[in-house]
């Protein structure tokens, strides 16, 4: 008998990569992005779609074939299937979006090796079939976006002051002597609030590492 | 370009812009390896050499076939002007795929203790992006051959360095009384950022 499209066990799927096994603060997988395209709220969004998209589509491909690949050469299959969807995207962030894409730099690149593409490929789309790896790759691009956006964010209000390039820090508040947070664009600031929202997320989802 | 600037490139690729603690690349395997001091240091010597061979191999795969009219050097006209920069990401990785593997199979060969205790990770230095990172900024540079070995070299070594180091404090905090959820990864970051402050202080070195 089918299973509905969003059965409980779906659904299950799709939410324990936002929160329970979160890729960032549960896996530790993709943190290398998180950290470095989080200085503006913007490149965090872009990053966060660009890697939704990958790993939801390459989750679905490699789990169509799966029965097909030979177990010798699986990590070039996924290699090469990753980084066809990611030269796509990164050929349409430079004819759309180049001055993004001029920041990203070399990170949309690097989602090829961001950790959370292969180990959801490796972990869940060879052994599962198309439409609960696509909720998967969906559930766990989510959650990396949601730690991401949360980073640029702060990072952003607290840097520089602005939010996707519009000032929301009021000038009374420079005048009575408020400086922008240099820290938190730089990368000790990215560390340092990684560490603690982690610390956060943790406390409140009661998982932590035993020593 | 003389000796200096190489020297220059090489103090700013370990230290100044550290691979790992200024641009972030790398962080996962540094994460989960820097548990033990001889892991770290057999991961980083691994990361050195892995490095230290596929930027300049990349380099050569993009100056002699992917760049525009890199091609020339065939001799054959249809391909003399023909841009296949596209194919960077695919052609870097697959360089560094195999590297990767030669690299395990040596260890294997010579230092089994040191493959079983690397386990997962040394084929995962083929996914490392500190590996691709580097090959990218090479390519984003422009650098030319002797460059993108030394950047290869400096990148690496820097990365070890990073790791071997955070090893090293993680040893001492087993003494520590760390609040359960900031074990692990939590504490991990903090220090890092501090070690990252630290590094930024080598901003001011000038040969």
């Amino acid at each position: 008998m089918a299973e509905a499209l969003l059965s409980q066990k779906n659904k299950k799927i799709f939410k324990d990569g936002m929160w329970d096994t979160n890729p960032i603060t549960y896996q530790i997988l993709g943190i290398c992005s998180a950290l470095a395209v989080t200085t503006q709220l913007k490149t965090a969004l872009i990053m966060s779609c660009g890697l939704t998209l990958v790993t939801a589509f390459s989750n679905v491909v490699i789990s169509v074939i799966r029965n097909y690949i030979p177990s010798q050469i699986r990590i070039i299959v996924q290699l090469t299937v990753v980084s066809a969807l990611v030269i796509s995207i990164d050929q349409f962030l430079r004819a759309d979006m180049f001055e993004a894409s001029k920041q990203l730099s070399v990170f949309v690149g690097l989602i090829i090796t961001n950790c959370i593409v292969m180990g959801r490929l490796e972990a869940f789309a060879m052994g599962n079939p198309p439409w609960k790896s696509f909720l998967d790759g969906l559930g766990n691009g989510l959650g990396y976006s949601s730690v991401l956006i949360l980073i640029g964010t702060i990072r952003e209000i607290f840097g520089s002051g602005t939010i996707l390039g519009y000032q929301v820090m009021p000038p009374s508040f420079y005048a009575q002597g408020y400086v922008n947070n240099g820290m938190m664009v730089l990368a000790p600031g990215a560390f340092f609030l990684l560490g603690i929202i982690v610390w956060i997320q943790r406390s409140i989802s009661g998982y932590s590492e035993s020593n | 370009m003389d000796i200096v600037h190489y020297v220059n490139l090489a103090i700013k690729s370990i230290f100044v812009e550290n691979i790992l603690l200024a641009f972030f690349l790398g962080n996962c395997s540094y994460i989960a390896c820097s548990k033990k001091i001889d892991t770290a240091m057999g991961l980083g010597i691994a990361v050195v050499f892995v490095m230290l061979i596929c930027t300049p191999a990349c380099w050569a795969i993009k100056n002699f076939f992917l760049a525009k009219g890199a091609m020339a050097w065939t001799h054959i006209t249809a391909l003399a002007n023909v841009d296949l920069s596209f194919l960077i990401f695919i052609s870097f990785i697959a360089v560094i795929a195999a590297m990767t593997q030669i690299v395990e199979m040596l260890v294997e060969k010579f230092s089994p203790a040191l493959y079983s205790a690397l386990g997962i990770f040394l084929p995962l230095i083929a996914v490392n992006c500190a590996i691709l990172g580097a090959a990218l900024f090479m390519d984003q540079r422009n650098y030319n051959f002797l460059e993108s070995v030394v950047f290869g070299l400096g990148g690496g070594i820097g990365w070890a360095l990073a790791i071997v180091a955070m090893a090293a404090i993680r040893k001492k905090l087993a003494y520590s009384n760390i609040p359960a959820p900031l074990r692990g990864l939590g504490i991990t970051m903090l220090l890092s950022g501090l070690m990252s402050m630290g590094f930024m202080c080598f901003a001011g070195i000038r040969l």
